[in-house]
């Protein structure tokens, strides 16, 4: 099995040493390439062994075997009897009994899954005695911190995208007004903290609708709302900024021979100038909102369970927090690969066509 | 057909330079006017005056009997009317040749992508290069661009054709054939206005000549009276310079 290949190297090697092979010869060829692809695996490894070792000099008991259970879970479903009596035939339905329980006077109904029952009928049950249980796959908590991140992330980058887009057009418009609302908007947003934004838009502005809202009986709006209200005004800044910058690097000319043609300014900017600069402001967008990503760890602090609020959930009741950070760390790098690899994906279709 | 008068224009950048001064010129429809001068001296401000992508400070700017510089004017409709050809071609870079050619077509004169298709392909043949129709701008030599760029101008059925230097940014062996189909379009009859440096062009085609310096008209007169006996000095020492 070994020895062809083994053969080819030997001739492989010959063949660029015509005969003479030293170790000099190797150096010189091809070797310290080799040897750097080998000092660089050493070196994760010893950082990798490092971590793990001084955490045991700490003490520190690593317990990888209870992570999975935050994903996913078996839960026991039990049904409760919530009077005292005897249990009355037992009527199935499909799947499904019906478990009446006859007490003094009253009389209660319970229906479980068929093959969960623990009672027969003519039993004698009290309040709280277990009628029927079962088990059931459920997702963890992280998965659904997962969830909460992702959709809070889509949304607010389809409404960062909009945003940006009308005020990157705004931000060169001739019309002062556009001009300078655009600005204003701009500088407002750059030039303060996320996170101050954020204790803005729930504890400020949340408290103000709400309280709006809730004279015409509307319920309260989740803080949801106005944890994606918040990213999405974000990133809507920063992408106006890369939306200006990648119009106003498409060369003038474009826009007068449009023009040129009879087109409206709308219709030269849809058909001629946004095309265009939509393939250079790509690289910088998938910047923006893989940062948009790792922002919307910032929610927790306004009660919305994202993944970041979701792990120091798990971390107080686990007491796993090496693993649980790392993990979450490794989500967090999921989804950035995920949307950076999409990115990627268009650029090199959009480079295809032209 | 096109008329300007007294036109001034103004461009402060640095400092104050007057493009045009008091310029008065006129186009007849199926006239071939060529507008020559030396750099700087306002005449590809002029032209690029008549179909507003500059606006003209004063004066009055008549196409086709509309003015221009009246504010009630839609101006998008005059340039519908007007093909213009740059220097740098300009043509879209994201669409292929025909992708040029139809954009404009179906976006304002509302024809239908195959009635498009089929005037596109059309004056491609014109333009002498059909073959080439699916590549991308980039792909082409820069004679190929200038005359795929004509091609569009004139898939809008223009009636009047501004060329603005369509041959000074091209290699010399690519001239020939965009001055080729320039010529073939003057002799259909079609308006043309011609900022170029190509004096045996002027000479051949044209139909008057005009000669612009510092911003203003200088001479104006047939090719024979412009090369021949020119009366002004300027003139004489600009043709001495570059014949």
């Amino acid at each position: 099995m070994l020895e062809p290949i083994l053969a080819a190297a030997v001739r492989r090697v010959s063949k660029v040493t015509t005969g003479s092979f030293s170790i000099t010869d190797y150096l010189r060829t091809r070797g310290w390439r080799h040897i750097s692809i080998v000092l660089f695996f050493v070196m994760v490894g010893m950082v990798i062994a490092g971590i793990y070792f001084a955490t045991l000099k700490v003490e520190y008991v690593w317990r990888w075997y209870r992570v999975p259970q935050y994903f996913y879970y078996k839960d026991t479903i039990e049904t409760r009897a919530e009077i005292e009596g005897e249990v009355a035939p037992l009527v199935t339905r499909g799947n499904q009994v019906e478990v009446t329980v006859r007490g003094d006077g009253e009389e209660e109904t319970y229906t479980v899954p068929a093959q969960s029952v623990r009672v027969k009928e003519g039993d004698f049950v009290y309040g709280g005695d277990i009628l029927g249980s079962y088990q059931k796959w459920k997702v963890g908590i992280l998965v659904e911190g997962l969830w909460v991140t992702l959709k809070v992330s889509i949304i607010a980058v389809l409404l960062g995208i909009l945003i940006g887009l009308f005020t990157g057009l705004a931000r060169i418009s001739g019309n002062p007004a556009l001009r300078w609302t655009a600005i204003i908007y701009i500088e407002l947003i750059r030039g303060s903290p996320l996170l101050v934004q954020i204790f803005i838009w729930y504890f400020v502005l949340g408290t103000v609708i709400n309280n709006l809202v809730a004279q015409y009986g509307i319920n309260q709006l989740p803080p949801i709302w106005f944890g994606v209200a918040s990213l999405a005004l974000f990133a809507g800044a920063y992408v106006a900024e890369i939306v200006r910058a990648g119009i106003q690097s498409i060369h003038r000319g474009q826009m007068e021979a449009a023009r040129s043609l009879g087109m409206t300014y709308p219709q030269s900017m849809r058909y001629i100038i946004l095309p265009q600069a939509f393939r250079r402001i790509l690289p910088p967008l998938a910047g923006q909102f893989i940062s948009l990503i790792k922002d919307s760890s910032l929610l927790g602090i306004i009660a919305i369970r994202e993944l970041t609020k979701a792990t120091r959930e798990v971390v107080t009741t686990s007491l796993q927090p090496f693993e649980l950070w790392f993990l979450c760390a490794i989500l967090y790098l999921v989804l950035t690969f995920a949307l950076s690899m999409l990115i990627q994906y268009l650029e090199r279709r959009m480079a295809i066509s032209g | 057909m096109v008329r300007a008068e007294n036109v001034y224009k103004t461009f402060y950048t640095t400092h104050k330079i007057e493009a045009l001064v008091d310029v008065s010129c006129g186009v007849d429809k199926g006239e071939v006017v060529v507008i020559i001068g030396p750099s700087g001296s306002g005449k590809s401000t002029i032209l690029r005056c008549l179909n507003m992508l500059e606006k003209a400070d004063r004066g009055h700017i008549y196409i086709d009997g509309i003015d221009i510089l009246d504010p009630k004017t839609n101006i998008n409709k005059v340039r519908e009317e007007m093909g213009m050809v740059f220097q740098s071609f300009n043509l879209f870079r994201h669409k292929t040749a025909i992708g040029n050619l139809t954009l404009a077509q179906t976006v304002v004169r509302k024809r239908s992508k195959k009635e498009a298709e089929g005037k596109a392909m059309a004056l491609l043949e014109k333009v002498g290069i059909p073959d080439k129709a699916d590549s991308y701008p980039d792909n082409l030599s820069g004679g190929q661009q200038q005359r795929v760029a004509i091609a569009r101008a004139l898939a809008m059925d223009p009636k009047v054709m501004l060329f603005d230097e369509p041959t000074s940014a091209l290699d010399p062996e690519m001239i020939g054939e965009v001055l080729d189909v320039m010529k073939t379009l003057a002799l259909e009859g079609m308006t043309m206005v011609v900022v170029t440096h190509e004096m045996g062009f002027a000479r051949e085609v044209a139909d008057r000549v005009i000669f612009m310096d510092e911003g203003q008209v200088v001479e104006v007169g047939t090719p024979e009276h412009f090369f021949k006996n020119p009366t002004h000095d300027r003139t004489k020492l600009f043709l001495s310079q570059i014949l």
